[in-house]
């Protein structure tokens, strides 16, 4: 395989894991809840994934990978989904300041995944020694067949089912938002809450499953990356910063799912590209893993310059709602 | 008197913390008929309806649908009873077509059939006589279209009962008459209509029976057969009052404000305002006419220093003789050469007034800088705010309440005292009533015949054009942000107006 090959199958295995905390972030701020506790929550689907994969795995002699795979599943989901509704509970029925509470979450999300990574680490023997080696090889089985034609195998097939449901999930999202009838119902909720009320939609029942299964979808990133792109281990702050480019994602993509498929591609080239420019000093590969911030901000710029109305923000984004505020 | 009651609201009481918006209100509405509520200002008007649409939720009382008992909790609970309220703000999300905002909220097919629902609408356009673009955008619609869009979302909702806020108040008075044609209409079919409104002329041409809310308690109806203008006016404020606005010929007029081929452009770089020249002279009242949007906020906004100017001069001629150009100026800079000017801009909370602040530290938004200590005189301007409430008759609380929980017309009146105050030479007002009910309306009509009589330079939008032919001594009509002419208010009418303000001066050209 050339280097450029595989250059692009790393970009997009960076990017999925941003792609899916983008989807998430984008439908919550579609109903108008700036959720800045991603990076959070998708610490929390990682660990809980990885834990109930490794005490599904302690607790048999034969595990079953698919039943491994389904438990993680669930418990990444479930528990990210748990993160997001800790936040919709301050933020919706008590109205706290949503940047607040966002950040607070983060903060309480990665010390979350910190404490049980160390945990069981310490339980399966010290630092680096969890594997769930039966589910994580489910979860990077690669496509049988299609993935040894060369050049496209690679490129297209060569990664695990996470990778396709995270393509699926944004296109399918996009669907919803655009085309269907609670999609619609969704948009107005973060535009302007007062008029979805008014239309008698649930505002408060929007704006909590929205940010719930938002949160929900987030966690599967985290889960991604513990399983597919580390194969199911554990090194704590091994996520990194991934939750800061998948929300600087969301406004790369101007709010729209599908675009945020080729903007985490994109990205996530940006955040490897210094490992494959030859002869860099620690200093310039610093600089490089910029670049995704850099050009966050250019599209903000430029956004805001072509000035259409289509491409901002959900007009309420970041405000809380009451109905009888005069 | 043999027609049915639709809705029938007994013992309607409702309070916001201390202060009672509406107690014991009984109001019933019969089918078929066009009704209209009157009352002044915070007469709880909008709170009753509010009530019925769901919006908020009675204290005590009960409302009857049909003679049976409902109990309405939520806008959905109010649609399902088929009450469809047309609010004074237009509740309409901009970046949405209007088929979409009509359908919003609705229940239906997991996926939207766009051009079946675009069908169903346009089928509803045609029965009525609307004029609409189903997948049209709501931003790049007028006022006029926006509030067709929300008729059309109740009716489309199938609402037998249509609350109408204050409709009026944006359309000019042709827009007004196609829209009461449509309620005509709408009538005709059988709907009942409710209709708030300040101007009394309207309430005279429009409706059937006329209800009035006073400090809101419920007065009494009249059928409008047998109302008069007069007769309306006593019950609404509980005494006569003369509807005379005072009109003295000016008095030495002299050359105060020159303005010299203003152009203005917008976000989009589109003239708001293209080469603009007038004059406006002491002792005088200059009115601007035109439809909504047709650069009027943008021309008074140039000239108080707040919007970029293009192109074009403004020169403020002092009493001494001393000619100043405004437009190199910040607002900072205009007032450091001496020239004291006012202005009441069209948004009030957004840059006349600071919502969350109360009405004393609102007067200190113009005399915080006064003084030499560093610390401010609060003494002087609480003085002020309690002189207005006093003089101006301002509803409140008291001097601590922040200002965004006052009604509009109050609102409008801790503003307009606030730049009275300060003596101005020049007074620029946008839209000084909009949302005022007839009294404090006539309050500030008189309030800048007053200014005017002492001298101040006077230039105002209004849109009520009765009221500008009255008011004012010269008229500047505006149409796309160019003039189309300037008239004698004393010579001119309504229509001459009317015809002006939609004069494209292309065809004229």
């Amino acid at each position: 395989m050339d280097i450029i090959t595989v250059f692009i199958q790393k970009a997009i295995g960076q990017g999925i894991g941003i792609l899916f905390g983008a989807s998430g972030e984008i439908i919550t701020e579609k109903s108008g809840n700036l959720n800045l506790g991603i990076p959070g929550i998708m610490y929390m689907g990682g660990i809980a994934g990885l834990m109930g994969a490794f005490f599904y795995e302690n607790a048999t002699d034969n595990p079953i990978p698919m039943l491994g795979v389904i438990i993680s599943l669930l418990a990444a989901f479930l528990c990210a989904a748990f993160g997001a509704l800790i936040y919709s509970i301050l933020t919706i029925t008590f109205r706290a300041n949503q940047n607040v509470v966002g950040l607070a979450l983060t903060t309480f999300g990665v010390g979350f995944g910190n404490f049980f990574g160390g945990s069981i680490s310490k339980m399966a023997g010290g630092v680096g020694q969890i594997s769930v080696s039966t589910t994580a090889s489910l979860y990077q089985k690669q496509i049988p067949g299609l993935s040894k034609i060369p050049v496209i195998g690679p490129i297209l097939f060569s990664y695990g089912f996470l990778t396709y449901t995270a393509v699926i999930i944004a296109i399918y999202l996009t669907f919803y938002l655009r085309k269907t009838r609670s999609g619609l119902n969704l948009r107005s909720v973060g535009e302007n809450p007062a008029t979805a009320d008014a239309a008698g939609i649930g505002v408060t029942k929007y704006k909590y499953l929205a940010t719930v299964l938002g949160g929900g979808i987030a966690g599967l990133g985290g889960l991604y990356f513990v399983m597919e792109y580390l194969g199911g281990t554990w090194t704590n702050n091994g996520f990194g910063d991934r939750g800061w480019l998948a929300i600087a994602l969301v406004i790369f993509a101007l709010w729209d799912p599908s675009k945020a498929i080729f903007g985490s591609f994109l990205f996530g080239a940006f955040f490897i590209l210094y490992i494959y420019i030859p002869g860099l000093s620690r200093s310039a590969q610093e600089l490089f893993k910029m670049v995704p911030y850099l050009v966050t901000i250019l599209v903000l710029i430029l956004t805001s310059l072509r000035n259409k109305r289509e491409n901002q923000p959900p007009a309420s984004l970041g405000e809380p709602y009451f109905r009888e505020e005069r | 008197m043999d027609q049915a009651n639709a809705i029938e609201l007994k013992n309607i009481t409702k309070r916001f913390g201390k202060v009672i918006a509406n107690e014991g209100v009984n109001l019933t509405l019969k089918k078929g008929e066009i009704l209209s509520i009157l009352g002044e200002n915070g007469s709880g008007k909008t709170t009753l309806m509010n009530m019925l649409s769901g919006i908020y939720m009675p204290d005590e009382g009960q409302i009857f649908m049909d003679g049976k008992e409902v109990s309405i909790h939520s806008p959905k609970d109010a649609l399902d009873l088929k009450i469809g309220m047309i609010h004074q703000h237009f509740k309409l999300i901009d970046i949405l077509t209007a088929a979409e905002n009509i359908i919003l909220g609705l229940p239906g097919s997991h996926v939207l059939k766009t051009a079946q629902i675009e069908e169903e609408i346009k089928k509803i356009i045609e029965s009525y006589g609307f004029d609409l673009n189903p997948s049209q955008k709501i931003y790049d619609m007028s006022v006029s279209q926006k509030q067709t869009v929300e008729i059309i979302k109740v009716l489309y909702r199938g609402a037998d009962v249509l609350i109408l806020d204050e409709p009026t108040a944006v359309l000019t008075p042709q827009e007004t008459d196609k829209l009461f044609a449509i309620l005509r209409n709408m009538r005709e079919s059988g709907k009942s209509i409710i209709i708030i409104t300040h101007k009394l002329q309207e309430v005279l041409d429009i409706s059937d029976r006329v209800a009035v809310l006073r400090k809101g308690k419920y007065m009494g109806s009249v059928n409008t057969q047998e109302a008069t203008v007069g007769g309306l006016t006593e019950m609404m404020v509980g005494e006569k009052i003369t509807l005379d606005i005072k009109r003295n010929d000016p008095v030495d007029p002299q050359l105060r404000l020159k303005v010299d081929k203003l152009t203005v452009k917008n976000m989009e770089g589109i003239k708001v305002v293209n080469e603009v020249t007038f004059t406006s002279n002491s002792g005088e009242i200059l009115g601007i006419a035109g439809i909504a949007g047709s650069g009027q906020k943008e021309l008074l906004e140039a000239i108080a220093g707040l919007e970029k100017i293009e192109d074009g001069k403004v020169i403020y001629h002092a009493c001494d003789g001393k000619e100043i150009i405004l437009s190199d100026l910040s607002p900072e800079g205009i007032k450091n050469q001496g020239v004291n000017y006012s202005f009441v801009p069209e948004d009030r909370l957004g840059m006349g007034l600071v919502g969350n602040m109360d009405i004393t530290d609102n007067m200190m938004l113009r005399s915080y800088r006064n003084g030499k200590s560093i610390f401010t005189d609060r003494k002087a301007p609480k003085k002020l705010a309690l002189d207005i409430i006093q003089e101006l008759g301002v509803v409140t609380p008291g001097v601590t309440t922040p200002v965004r929980r006052l009604s509009g017309g109050n609102v409008q009146k801790v503003l307009v005292g606030r730049e009275i105050a300060c003596n101005p030479n020049v007074l620029m007002v946008a839209y000084p009533v909009r949302g005022l009910d007839i009294n404090s309306s006539y309050m500030i009509y008189n309030l800048l015949s007053d200014q005017k009589e002492q001298g101040c330079a006077v230039i105002c939008v209004i849109e009520d054009l009765d009221v500008l032919i009255e008011l004012c001594d010269r008229i500047i009509v505006l149409c796309n942000g160019k003039i189309t002419g300037t008239l004698d208010a004393r010579k001119t009418t309504k229509e001459e107006v009317g015809i002006l303000m939609t004069k494209d001066t292309k065809e004229g050209e």
